[in-house]
């Protein structure tokens, strides 16, 4: 069901997101091993994350002040916090009880604006402790039908913040985008690497439906297992519809916990209300309390540098300073990196904004670490010597390229591949040729057919090996039709 | 073993002796193992004897005094190690079938500290499981003897530090004081026992029994030696977050400075139901302070009669979280199963004793939704009542004073049973537990034989006036009252 046919009918979905985000320290939460994703099982480990007899938790300072960024960043109040035990049986937890707060958390209150404008509430950003990751082996590789279980105790006591939204989305569509909207400030308050994919974020989702209109809130359920915004987005819209089927036909949603399941596009009970943990929350002994003082609040606040919805702001207007609107995908891109200062420094070093914001969002996106390394002179150089046709488009890629890959001045690079622009005599010729090997392509393409002229263009390319500038060959092209 | 040396001997002139060149401590070392080899087939002080690693620790410690280096304050003591203190290499059991045969790949800060002073950890002791307990009957491991009657109870939980000081198999051991568990069985072994200001010394590789109880304290035969060993384990640890950064000063220094014009006040609480020998030594020890100076006042504080009810909901909610990891997945006893949470109930079924799971039990009750507010909730708030006692109490009195235990060294197997009676044994030294203030139990009299210690309390950082008092107190007790003695066998006439 999509949202629309819902709506049509007068239903209304409501979402409220938990989101684990694991904080990019260097080592953890409350010990000094590395905090590394993709190490050997079991060697980032000591006494401390394992949970061995007598040993304690010291917090670590570093985690601390990337979760007061975070809640700086969201708009929350930083508050004097208690850390509580989380008691729960589960293999993949040294202790058998998680390091977290509860009724005293770090980040109170807060909110975050959606590129469509909505604003979605913050209710509260916590310091929690992870869990090790269990490997179920055989059987469908869940718990209850392995046949052994492994377990990496390397992300146990990694250091997490767990960010609690208000019930404040209304779509699968509004739930992608306050994820890529957080994401965005983790990485851009440098608190977080943001990688969905190696589980540096992690989503909840607590899904309801009602009548549009009522002020009551329905009976949610807790989606877990969201990998990705495509499965958060699909889990929204097939949790939504579930809940409306069921209504329809008179029933009632009960309250409990699911399980996406990517595969089968569609989600399982896990535990329900009654056999949900009881988790038993007392004030952690073997930790004080956590009181920033208001000047490190300040000084947190003062090192927070603009945030990404203020530079997508910035950017766009670089560059829709030529009349046409941004492209919006470019620009979260590319704010998402951390590419926005590269892309201004070269438009303000005279360069054509749009054609830098392009480069970054596609080349130099795909290895932001050597990107955001990227001589700002030299970038602007590359995109001037493109847009003067100096170089091809494909030319300033390869040459963006070996730029990321070793650094270097763009025109020097560019002679020593080879890429001398064409003269135009040479490319009137090198034009000239494609035309009298393809004659039958050459009709077809003074007929009328546009799709042809890829083909001669390819052609023209591969006769000069990528030198060709391809807005020139075009108009070449154009110019030998009429 | 030189002419002049005998052994036992108080920790203080062991160190002396060794520091001066006048003994070796391998052949200090040797005379604990042998005493140690005569004596504890029938105590069973010790869990373990590291009698290889104790003899390599002493030679190494001679080999600084050959090449004119500083040994450390305690060279060459043997010492005694509760099995709750996790030691690198050497089995650590916290008294649990659960810990059988577990190896800690770590030493307890306390263990690294002792040793860089030049103490020789000869072995681990005997406890009550997890150090739940105050006989030491509760150990998966069999109980120890007190050393005073072999057919009594040493106390506990740190029953075999408190029988092996009092025994002379060492002059210094090491326990931990949760409710007591360090004084009490001083009290009934004739010992000095010493509770520290909760975060004083680091609890780091301390088996957790309730976090914001728990204190490593020492052991001694003599309040010098105590104050010794304080002096060597109070610090600052970074990797205990509960430990205090502020120093205190020596308290082997203070020793001397004697109790004039000190403000006592005698707790009348404390003496209500408490046996009349016990009654009798701290009105007796309260009198040898007077005489020294002191200036000794009854005080009531009602306050701390609540202690006892509110530590037996707090102590067991935090040990129910403490003991969860000892789940069957990493580390101790496994008992397989259908599945995870099977293995993990079947694990626990057998590996804990019925003392700790009636803790757990008790512990998960308190914590649970809708019990909370009115059991664990309320007894914060009691703690509170206490420690809010204690501060008016102090602002009349420089330390307080009462009863160590309510008894002397009750019959082996007398409170099995009965659990309630049990926990009464503690009834007196609880509240200092609560309030995280220090306190000692000093050896002063006998009665049939068993010795009575008196508990001297302070408030927080006040262990320099408690170790005068308890040094006066000491001048002024029955010499015959402490250990070491030879002690006395099953099968023995009495």
């Amino acid at each position: 069901m999509t949202e629309n046919g819902s709506a049509a009918r007068g239903w209304e979905t409501v979402v409220g997101l938990e989101v684990h985000c694991e904080l990019s320290t260097v080592t953890k939460l409350f010990c000094s091993c590395p905090n590394a994703f993709g190490s050997e099982p079991n060697t980032n480990v000591c006494p401390v994350c394992l949970g061995l007899p007598g040993s304690l938790p010291v917090l670590n300072a570093r985690a601390v002040e990337f979760a007061m960024r975070i809640g700086t960043a969201l708009g929350s109040s930083v508050e004097a916090s208690v850390f509580h035990r989380k008691n729960y049986f589960y293999p993949d937890m040294p202790k058998d009880y998680q390091i977290s707060q509860y009724d005293a958390p770090i980040n109170v209150g807060g909110h975050i604006e959606l590129a469509d404008g909505t604003l979605v509430g913050i209710v509260r950003a916590h310091i929690e402790e992870d869990t090790g990751k269990t490997t179920h082996v055989g059987g469908g590789g869940r718990i209850h039908d392995a046949d052994y279980s492994l377990v990496d105790y390397n992300r146990a006591g990694v250091p997490l913040v767990e960010i609690v939204s208000a019930p404040d989305i209304r779509s699968a569509e509004q739930a992608r985008s306050y994820v890529t909207e957080l994401r965005a400030i983790l990485v851009a308050t440098g608190t977080s690497d943001g990688r969905m994919e190696e589980g540096s974020l992690r989503v909840d989702a607590n899904i309801s439906v009602r009548r549009a209109g009522d002020a009551e809130y329905g009976t949610r359920s807790e989606v877990k297992n969201l990998n990705s915004l495509r499965s958060l987005g699909r889990a929204v819209d097939y949790e939504a519809a579930r809940q409306i089927g069921i209504l329809e036909a008179g029933g009632t949603v009960a309250q409990e916990t699911r399980h996406w399941n990517e595969e089968e596009g569609r989600t399982s009970s896990l535990r329900s209300k009654e056999e949900a943990y009881d988790y038993r929350y007392f004030t952690e002994p073997d930790l004080v309390p956590l009181v920033p003082s208001a000047e490190e609040v300040a000084a947190v606040a003062a090192a927070l540098g603009p945030l990404p919805a203020a530079r997508r702001h910035r950017l766009a207007e670089l560059v829709a300073a030529d009349g046409a609107p941004a492209p919006v995908d470019q620009l979260a891109t590319v704010v998402g990196l951390g590419l926005d200062d590269l892309v201004a420094a070269a438009a303000g070093a005279g360069a054509d904004a749009r054609l830098a914001l392009a480069r970054a969002s596609n080349e130099a996106a795909n290895r932001p670490d050597e990107a955001r390394a990227l001589d700002p002179a030299a970038f602007a150089e590359l995109v001037k010597l493109e847009a003067a046709g100096k170089l091809s488009a494909t030319q300033s890629k390869s040459v963006l390229a070996a730029m990321l890959e070793d650094g270097g001045e763009p025109a020097q690079i560019a002679t020593r591949l080879g890429f001398e622009a064409l003269d135009p005599a040479e490319l009137e010729a090198a034009v000239d040729a494609a035309i009298a090997a393809h004659p039958a392509e050459w009709d077809r393409y003074r007929q009328g057919d546009a799709k042809v002229a890829q083909f001669l263009l390819g052609a023209v390319m591969r006769s000069t090996r990528g030198r060709a500038n391809g807005k020139a060959v075009a108009a070449l092209l154009e110019a030998r039709r009429n | 073993m030189s002419a002049v040396f005998e052994y036992p001997t108080s920790a203080l002139e062991i160190a002396r002796a060794v520091r001066a060149g006048e003994v070796r401590a391998r052949e200090v070392v040797e005379a604990a193992l042998e005493r140690i080899a005569s004596f504890d087939g029938a105590l069973h002080c010790f869990l373990t004897v590291t009698a290889d690693a104790a003899l390599a620790a002493a030679d190494a410690v001679d080999a600084v005094v050959a090449a004119g280096g500083d040994p450390g304050p305690l060279a060459g003591v043997p010492l005694a190690l509760k099995d709750n203190l996790c030691t690198r290499g050497v089995p650590t059991t916290a008294g649990s079938r659960i810990l059988e045969g577990w190896v800690p790949p770590y030493d307890a800060t306390v263990v690294k500290v002792v040793a860089a002073a030049g103490a020789v950890a000869v072995g681990k002791t005997n406890l009550d499981e997890f150090a739940m307990g105050s006989s030491t009957e509760n150990s998966a491991y069999g109980v120890t003897h007190n050393p005073w009657d072999p057919n009594r109870v040493p106390g506990g939980s740190s029953g075999g530090s408190a029988a092996s000081v009092a025994a002379g198999l060492v002059p210094l051991a090491l326990g931990s004081d949760t409710g007591g568990s360090v004084r009490q069985p001083a009290s009934l072994c004739g010992v000095v026992g010493v509770k520290p200001t909760y975060g004083l010394v680091s609890r780091y590789g301390l088996i957790a029994f309730a976090s914001s109880l728990d204190q490593i304290g020492p052991f001694a035969a003599t309040v010098a030696d105590a104050a010794a060993l304080l002096d060597v384990i109070a610090g600052h640890d970074p990797a205990d977050s509960t430990s205090l950064e502020v120093g205190l000063e020596p308290v082997s220094r203070q020793l001397e400075a004697g109790v004039a014009g000190l403000r006592v006040g005698v707790i009348s609480d404390f003496l209500v139901d408490a046996s009349p020998s016990c009654v009798a030594a701290v009105r007796a020890a309260a009198e040898v302070l007077s005489r020294a100076g002191a200036v000794v006042e009854e005080v009531a504080i009602p306050a701390l009669m609540l202690g006892l009810s509110a530590y037996y909901l707090v102590a067991p909610a935090e040990a129910s979280s403490n003991l969860a990891r000892y789940d069957g997945v990493r580390y101790g006893l496994r008992v397989d199963g259908p599945d995870a949470a099977q293995m993990n109930a079947r694990s626990r079924s057998k590996g804990f004793g019925p003392e700790v799971k009636r803790r757990i039990m008790l512990g998960t009750y308190v914590l649970s939704a809708g019990y909370y507010d009115a059991y664990y909730g309320q007894a914060q708030r009691v703690r509170t009542l206490v420690a809010r006692g204690f501060g008016e109490a102090y602002e009349h009195f420089d330390v307080l004073i009462g009863p160590t235990s309510p008894t002397v060294a009750f019959e082996i197997g007398a409170k099995t049973q009965d659990p309630l009676a049990m926990y009464l044994s503690d009834l007196y030294t609880i509240p200092t537990n609560l309030a995280g203030h220090p306190a000692v139990s000093v050896p002063f009299s006998l009665s049939e034989g068993l010795p009575v210690g008196v508990q001297v309390l302070a408030p927080t950082l006040g262990e320099g006036p408690m170790f005068r008092a308890a040094a006066v107190i000491e001048h002024g007790a029955d010499p015959g009252a402490r250990g070491p003695i030879e002690p006395r066998l099953a099968g023995a006439v009495r």
